[in-house]
């Protein structure tokens, strides 16, 4: 371990190390999803995960936040080993955060509550947070009055307001249409800046996931995926991700990760054909 | 924008708000004249038919006449006491059945939702007994508990207890499973998911099935009261049958409907109090 502290002086934010994931199928067969992933993430980084559909990206998410253990290897937050929920993670998943019974303050504050906050100061907090992604005026509105857009505000708020080290966002904006989606990352690229939370983004969107991250990982088609390509995005900060598209340097990168990608996608939709 | 405000000047917005609001009461009126059209076909239909005798009004009373016997017993009393004491005596009985069916539906819904060994030890033998029609039990009830109000109510718990558990059960099943991760990861111990998650979750089921167990318990203290009692709104009504009063059956049918309608609005208004999250629209 001593050899890397010259290089790494903190331990990574996320470290995984040779994980696998199985489940055992009713038939009694043994089910790869995850073979030999080694993977680090630093603090403050911002790493997507891309692959074609089924390749146990939502399940390398959920061995982070801690909602499974790894069959095989480790999972390490900050040089310790990961048991049970992760308490330095929250997640925005792709389907709802929001309680639906609770209006948008109750929800925003919920972090705070949990912990003991007083009703007052979470409040306030929560105030502020949801100033920030721009919801003021609605705080006493339930997530079904208001739009998916704003929605997925609350959700970022909610998971925000605990100040957590690490944001997973599994396919997070992906029901949104595209408007409302450069909108919202451009959004979260603005409040990341703010922070230093290390971001786990899980997407199939290539183009979002080049125009958000500081790195982008590529998975090999399931079963038994493991990491085929580890790409840095060096283009410069802050970005609008509207407009980064268009950028050389962006279509160079998105070609170089596709061709990698592409190969694996083929394998996926020829295995979903013969299923 | 100019098309906005050309289009909307005060004066303009007037008259098209009262515009919509004469259609609104337009449709209002329009609906009620309906209904009270049904209304008085059926029951004046009812009424001529008994009068003229062309259906037998010893076999089928008349609208009247039923009027005539509530207002009489309401007044005089019936032949066997005054009205009030039969009408509070099944609705306490209903109340109690409801409150002790819905306490112990919740908590055992809620028990066995949670915990699976458990769901999988009673499941089969709730199943059993809910597949069992219950009204058979009357008559145990009535040997165990007597004449009085307790094997009715125990008729109604068995009755409401049910419907309650079904949904209860359902609801803690059914929490969407990404709102149960995403705040445990917030930070929730156990009894906070419970509180913030499960519960909040299963309530809407809950709710939901109140309704209906209200109904039933109703029938518990009716059917009870029919088979064996001396008080109550189903004593009432089968003493009218004892003496073939026809028109006695139906002013009991009458009252029991409207402690129904009353107990329905009120159950509706706990609803709209407790799920307000559900009702709140834009």
């Amino acid at each position: 371990m001593n050899q890397q502290s010259p290089r790494l002086p903190d331990s990574p934010m996320i470290d995984l190390q040779g994980v696998t994931k199985e489940f055992l199928k009713p038939s009694g067969e043994v089910h790869t999803v995850l073979r030999n992933i080694n993977l680090r993430v630093a603090k403050g980084e911002f790493c997507s995960i891309v692959g074609p559909t089924g390749c146990g990206k939502s399940t390398t998410l959920s061995l982070i936040a801690g909602f499974e253990a790894p069959s095989l290897g480790k999972v390490q937050i900050k040089g310790e080993k990961l048991e049970g929920i992760n308490s330095r993670a929250s997640c925005v998943f792709q389907t709802e955060n929001a309680f639906p019974w609770k209006t948008v303050i109750d929800n925003v504050s919920l972090g705070l509550r949990l912990n003991g906050t007083s009703k007052n100061d979470a409040f306030q907090e929560a105030r502020r947070w949801i100033e920030k992604v721009g919801l003021k005026g609605f705080e006493g509105h339930y997530p079904h009055q208001l739009s998916g857009g704003m929605r997925k505000r609350v959700a970022l708020a909610q998971c925000l307001i605990t100040q957590p080290e690490i944001l997973l966002m599994d396919e997070s904006f992906s029901a949104l249409d595209v408007h409302t989606r450069h909108l919202m990352e451009n959004e979260l690229l603005k409040i990341w800046e703010e922070t230093s939370a290390s971001v786990f983004f899980i997407t199939h969107d290539l183009e979002e996931a080049i125009a958000l991250s500081d790195r982008v990982i590529v998975l090999t088609a399931g079963p038994a995926a493991t990491i085929k390509g580890d790409y840095r995005i060096n283009l410069e900060r802050p970005r609008n991700v509207a407009e980064i598209r268009f950028d050389k340097q962006f279509a160079e990168l998105h070609e170089q990760i596709w061709n990698d990608l592409r190969d694996e996608v083929m394998v996926s939709y020829a295995s979903a054909n013969n299923a | 924008m100019q098309v906005q405000t050309t289009l909307n000047t005060q004066e303009e917005i007037e008259t098209r708000k009262k515009e919509m609001r004469i259609r609104a009461s337009k449709i209002k009126i329009r609906n009620l004249s309906l209904q009270i059209i049904v209304f008085i076909a059926i029951f004046g239909s009812w009424e001529f038919f008994s009068d003229k005798n062309i259906i037998d009004p010893f076999f089928f009373s008349s609208p009247s006449s039923i009027v005539k016997q509530i207002v009489e017993w309401v007044i005089e009393g019936t032949s066997q006491g005054p009205l009030y004491v039969h009408f509070v005596v099944s609705f306490e009985e209903t109340v109690i059945a409801f409150v002790i069916g819905v306490i112990l539906g919740v908590i055992a819904g809620y028990a066995l939702g949670m915990n699976d060994l458990l769901a999988v030890i009673f499941g089969p033998y709730i199943q059993m007994l809910n597949a069992l029609p219950r009204v058979v039990l009357a008559p145990i009830f009535i040997i165990w508990f007597g004449l009085g109000m307790p094997s009715k109510v125990a008729l109604g718990v068995t009755l409401t207890f049910f419907i309650v558990f079904f949904n209860a059960f359902q609801g803690v099943r059914e929490v969407d499973k990404n709102l149960l991760n995403n705040a445990r990861l917030l930070g929730a111990n156990k009894r906070q998911l419970a509180q913030h998650v499960i519960i909040p979750s299963a309530l809407t089921w809950i709710l939901s099935s109140l309704h209906s167990s209200f109904g039933f318990a109703l029938v518990g203290a009716v059917v009870g009261e029919f088979i064996g009692s001396t008080k109550g709104l189903g004593f009432l009504i089968a003493q009218a049958q004892g003496a073939f009063n026809t028109t006695g059956v139906f002013a009991g049918m009458v009252l029991l409907s409207v402690t129904a309608l009353a107990a329905n609005w009120a159950v509706s208004k706990l609803e709209t109090r407790f799920i307000a999250w559900r009702h709140v629209r834009q």
